[in-house]
């Protein structure tokens, strides 16, 4: 049973720019800057935005935050999604590659109500809700985001996991063929993320299927993401087919490449080091400046119980 | 206001203008410093004299992007905060080993001039022999910071290795054997 307690990070429905607002405010951004330099937009930012985006139906939800939206150019075309290739600029170029129709998503493992379903079904029984989270890499850059999608708690209670249910596992779509990343040995394909029960069935964890007000571009996991804003972004697992409910920590793709600097968990702790990277601080995306990274990303008063007794640095 | 996102946008530096001004700062130091142990070959191989008078050149531009690199992440990344700059050169290896291989190329750079070269005579050519040293230590701390791709450090390590293969193989015994063995340069 889930009680929702507005916390001080719940904005007030008023506080939420419609999505036409802003994207008129982004596109009169654009426009002044392009007859400014007598340029078109499109040669100053490369590929415009997907066509295939269709704006979504949604409520305000909790848990939003006043920091300053990412610009959707930005969120749209600097993205980590090696199926799409390992540059930053390489899945927005290459996102058409990204079949996404039909889709089908399976839920099994130790639940009562398996199923196979096409996405339209999957979906269609979940309102939807903006989330603004925040979102940091663990490569040292963060990002505000407007995400629209549903709890996955949802899926969870139609699912109805057994006692022997402890972790959810995800996998995203194996297409080869098509996505030039997968042809590249650089990750063991397909990728595979996972969260303890409880992790999932918090109010944090959702379904992503939009942002900024529009269902999701290829290039940010179309058509259906998880999102789990405590933790680095790569566990935000993008282009899912297959959810499972298992009783073993599941595999996770990062974890199997290089046990050592990727845990299971990699809850986002400035208090641990990435051997490679400090955690300490991150630049928001826009700022020149980087800023102290926070406890869980900020998002300690909501998750820090899951993780009571627990020895982050052992469970990093 | 702190945003140099227009900045960034103008440039055509995208949306992470520090971080791409970190890494190709970086890349053109290791391309120059390729290039410079490539003249030396290319003088042994073609007879052709002007790769020599090219070479000191080249590599004061490597040490200047190497400068460029390394004044970006402490000015620009990091904001001269100090313990975090000290922090990450004692306890990130890959910047440990950047760090090195920029300290390696200073006295290269300092001992450049004709004057020094002339101070310094024999003990200037084993000096300079430090350049494989930091090469080799570039091509690693590309190599560690790269994240699962390693396509670009693989390339720049086949480079060097070339380079570096090719000094080897003029050194080799057999070479004196056949009288034919030079000085390296």
């Amino acid at each position: 049973m889930l009680i929702r307690v507005p916390s001080r990070y719940t904005p007030r429905p008023s506080e939420i720019t419609p999505p036409e607002v802003y994207r008129d405010r982004r596109r009169f951004l654009q426009m002044g800057l392009a007859a400014g330099l007598g340029l078109s937009v499109g040669a100053l930012h490369g590929p415009a935005r997907s066509s295939t985006t269709r704006p979504l139906a949604f409520t305000a939800g909790p848990f939003g935050t006043d920091e300053p939206l990412t610009p959707r150019q930005d969120v749209t075309t600097y993205n980590n999604f090696y199926e799409l290739g390992t540059g930053k600029s390489d899945p927005s170029r290459n996102a058409e590659r990204l079949v996404t129709e039909p889709w089908t998503v399976t839920v099994d493992g130790h639940c009562l109500n398996p199923g196979r379903y096409p996405l339209e079904d999957f979906l269609k029984p979940h309102a939807l809700e903006e989330r603004i989270y925040r979102m940091r890499c663990v490569e040292g850059w963060s990002m505000v985001i407007p995400w629209v999608g549903f709890e996955l708690n949802r899926i969870i209670e139609q699912a109805e996991p057994t006692r022997r249910a402890k972790y959810v596992a995800f996998t995203t779509i194996l297409d080869p063929a098509n996505l030039p990343g997968q042809r590249l040995r650089v990750l063991d394909w397909p990728y595979v993320e996972g969260l303890r029960l409880d992790e999932a069935m918090h109010p944090l964890t959702i379904l992503a299927v939009g942002l900024y007000g529009e269902t999701l571009p290829n290039q940010n996991g179309a058509p259906l993401r998880l999102v789990v804003p405590w933790k680095y972004g790569f566990k935000s697992i993008k282009s899912i087919v297959h959810i499972r409910f298992t009783e073993q920590e599941p595999p996770t793709s990062w974890n199997k490449a290089t046990p050592r600097e990727y845990g299971f968990y990699s809850n986002v702790n400035p208090d641990v080091a990435h051997p490679r990277w400090s955690q300490r601080t991150e630049r928001r995306i826009g700022d020149l400046r980087r800023r102290p990274t926070l406890m869980f990303n900020g998002y300690a008063e909501e998750v820090g119980h899951l993780y009571a007794g627990m020895d982050l640095r052992k469970f990093f | 206001m702190l945003s140099i996102q227009a900045l960034g946008g103008l440039g055509g530096l995208g949306t992470n203008p520090i971080e791409y001004l970190t890494h190709e700062t970086g890349i053109w130091a290791l391309r120059l410093l390729c290039l410079t142990l490539l003249m030396t070959p290319l003088r042994r191989m073609t007879g052709w004299s002007w790769p020599m008078r090219l070479r000191r050149m080249l590599g004061l531009f490597a040490f200047f992007y190497a400068c460029l690199h390394l004044s970006i992440w402490i000015g620009l990344d990091l904001f001269f905060d100090w313990a975090l700059i000290w922090d990450d050169v004692l306890n990130r290896p890959y910047i440990t080993l950047g760090f090195t291989a920029w300290l390696l190329l200073l006295p290269l750079a300092v001992t450049s001039t004709d004057a020094m070269m002339r101070r310094l005579k024999r003990r200037w050519v084993q000096l300079h022999r430090l350049v494989y040293p930091a090469a080799i230590l570039a091509v690693l701390h590309l190599w560690w910071l790269t994240r699962a791709d390693y396509r670009e450090p693989m390339l720049y390590g086949v480079i060097l290795a070339v380079l570096l293969g090719w000094r080897v193989i003029q050194r080799w015994p057999w070479k004196a054997w056949s009288g034919s063995a030079r000085r390296l340069g």
